[in-house]
């Protein structure tokens, strides 16, 4: 390991953080490749569709008809900030996936944005309690500028794959890259083992 | 694509303003970035604690050096070190090129930068300004008083604004405050892609500001320097 010369660090690493990554604290700084959208949720819809027996389409008022469920805890940005006791509100991908019922080929997702943004994701960091589509963040509602009025939520994975403005997942058979990951971002992005780019 | 991770030597340490230095570093493994995009440091404690940051470059691409201007952040463990311990011949790791904030050096390129968000920006137009396309970049940079303008040798110019929020120079017509679109207009050419970098604020305000001038959306990219020490 080669050491930089007269750096000690500052504190002892908080067994919370993944490696390379501190704590933003009170910050929650923004990082987004477009400029910030505007989405009403009048024409809002959320789309699961691909592999699947039956694509849905809900609305805002139906997605928020469905059974609520919360995450509680931390965040993890690949550009080395994390956050802590973050809560989120929204609906399970799991209670999405249920009326939508993947097919048995499908093992990747596609997960897209009202901008245009992809990411994509194995079906298997979606399902099982792992992620939600969410519109409220502690205790109101999301900002345009996270994502609102509802973005995706995959919090066991760099934020970038929680992406923001969501409008829909595709069921795939096969991995593809979104947006970041044709730029040489990971295809997984988990921060404990340290996923940042292509070849991690 | 990012590189794997390499130990650069510092060859130079310049002071921009009294929070912004910049740091001229050789790569043992050159590789070519595009103006725009950035580099990751890390630094390594002895017991094997880590702490990186990402710097954007300043310098257009070529060669076997690159520029970081780092400003120092008041709580920033890496800005800070960097700043106060790092002296030429000093090793760092580093790893890029990275980002999508990128330009290909051909397309025209209406650049809207706030504060220390000029740093990639200033990459492309020294890379037109040396490629002989100057004018390819129209640079608008908004700073708060004289004394916070970085590279202030070479902007403003023909091809670059500078406007001033709090304090304005000697002899400087437009009053001091915020960007509008009275700066921004003379700046649109055709078929520019605008590329705004600065506080998340700031940019917000740009976009908003670049929408009221026609500039599609999806010709407009961001680049959201935060706290990120």
């Amino acid at each position: 390991m080669a050491f930089t010369r007269g750096f000690t660090g500052r504190r002892q690493q908080d067994p919370r953080l993944p490696p390379g990554q501190y704590d933003a604290g009170a910050d929650w700084p923004v990082l987004s490749a477009e400029s910030t959208p505007s989405i009403k949720t009048d024409n809002w819809t959320f789309t699961v569709d691909g592999l699947v027996e039956s694509p849905v389409t809900w609305t805002w008022e139906q997605i928020h008809a469905l059974p609520a469920a919360r995450y509680e805890g931390a965040i993890h940005c690949v550009t080395s900030w994390s956050k802590f006791g973050m809560r989120f509100d929204g609906v399970s991908v799991d209670t999405l996936l249920e009326t939508a019922r993947p097919m048995p080929g499908a093992a990747y997702v596609m997960a897209r944005s009202h901008t245009g943004y992809t990411t994509n994701l194995p079906l298997e960091d979606v399902t099982g309690g792992k992620a939600w589509v969410v519109w409220g963040v502690n205790g109101g509602p999301l900002p345009d500028i996270h994502g609102g009025p509802a973005r995706l939520l995959v919090p066991h994975l760099y934020f970038w794959k929680s992406a923001k403005w969501v409008s829909g997942l595709q069921l795939m058979d096969h991995d593809e890259p979104g947006f970041w990951e044709r730029n040489g971002y990971h295809d997984h992005g988990d921060p404990w083992l340290e996923q940042r780019y292509q070849g991690d | 694509m990012p590189g794997p991770w390499q130990p650069a030597t510092v060859l130079a340490v310049r002071t921009e303003t009294a929070s912004a230095k910049t740091f001229t570093l050789r790569l043992p493994d050159p590789r070519p970035h595009l103006p725009g995009q950035h580099y990751i440091v890390r630094l390594t404690a002895p017991d094997g604690y880590r702490a990186q940051r990402s710097y954007s470059v300043a310098s257009p691409p070529g060669g076997d050096t690159i520029d970081l201007t780092v400003e120092h952040l008041p709580d920033g463990e890496v800005s800070r070190f960097l700043h106060e311990a790092v002296m030429p011949g000093d090793t760092l790791e580093v790893r890029g090129p990275i980002g999508y904030f990128a330009w290909d050096s051909k397309t025209p390129v209406l650049g809207v930068a706030g504060g220390s968000g000029v740093v990639p920006l200033m990459a492309m137009l020294r890379a037109a300004r040396r490629d002989g396309h100057p004018g390819l970049i129209q640079l608008v940079v908004s700073v708060r008083t004289p004394a916070d303008l970085y590279y202030s040798r070479e902007l403003p110019g023909p091809d670059a604004a500078v406007v001033y929020t709090r304090q304005i120079p000697a002899g400087f017509s437009r009053p001091a405050g915020r960007l509008t679109l009275a700066d921004l207009a003379p700046a649109i050419r055709g078929h520019q892609v605008a590329y705004l970098c600065g506080s998340s604020a700031f940019c917000d305000s740009a976009a908003s500001l670049l929408r009221d001038l026609e500039v599609p959306a999806a010709r407009i990219r961001v680049e959201r320097f935060g706290p990120s020490g």
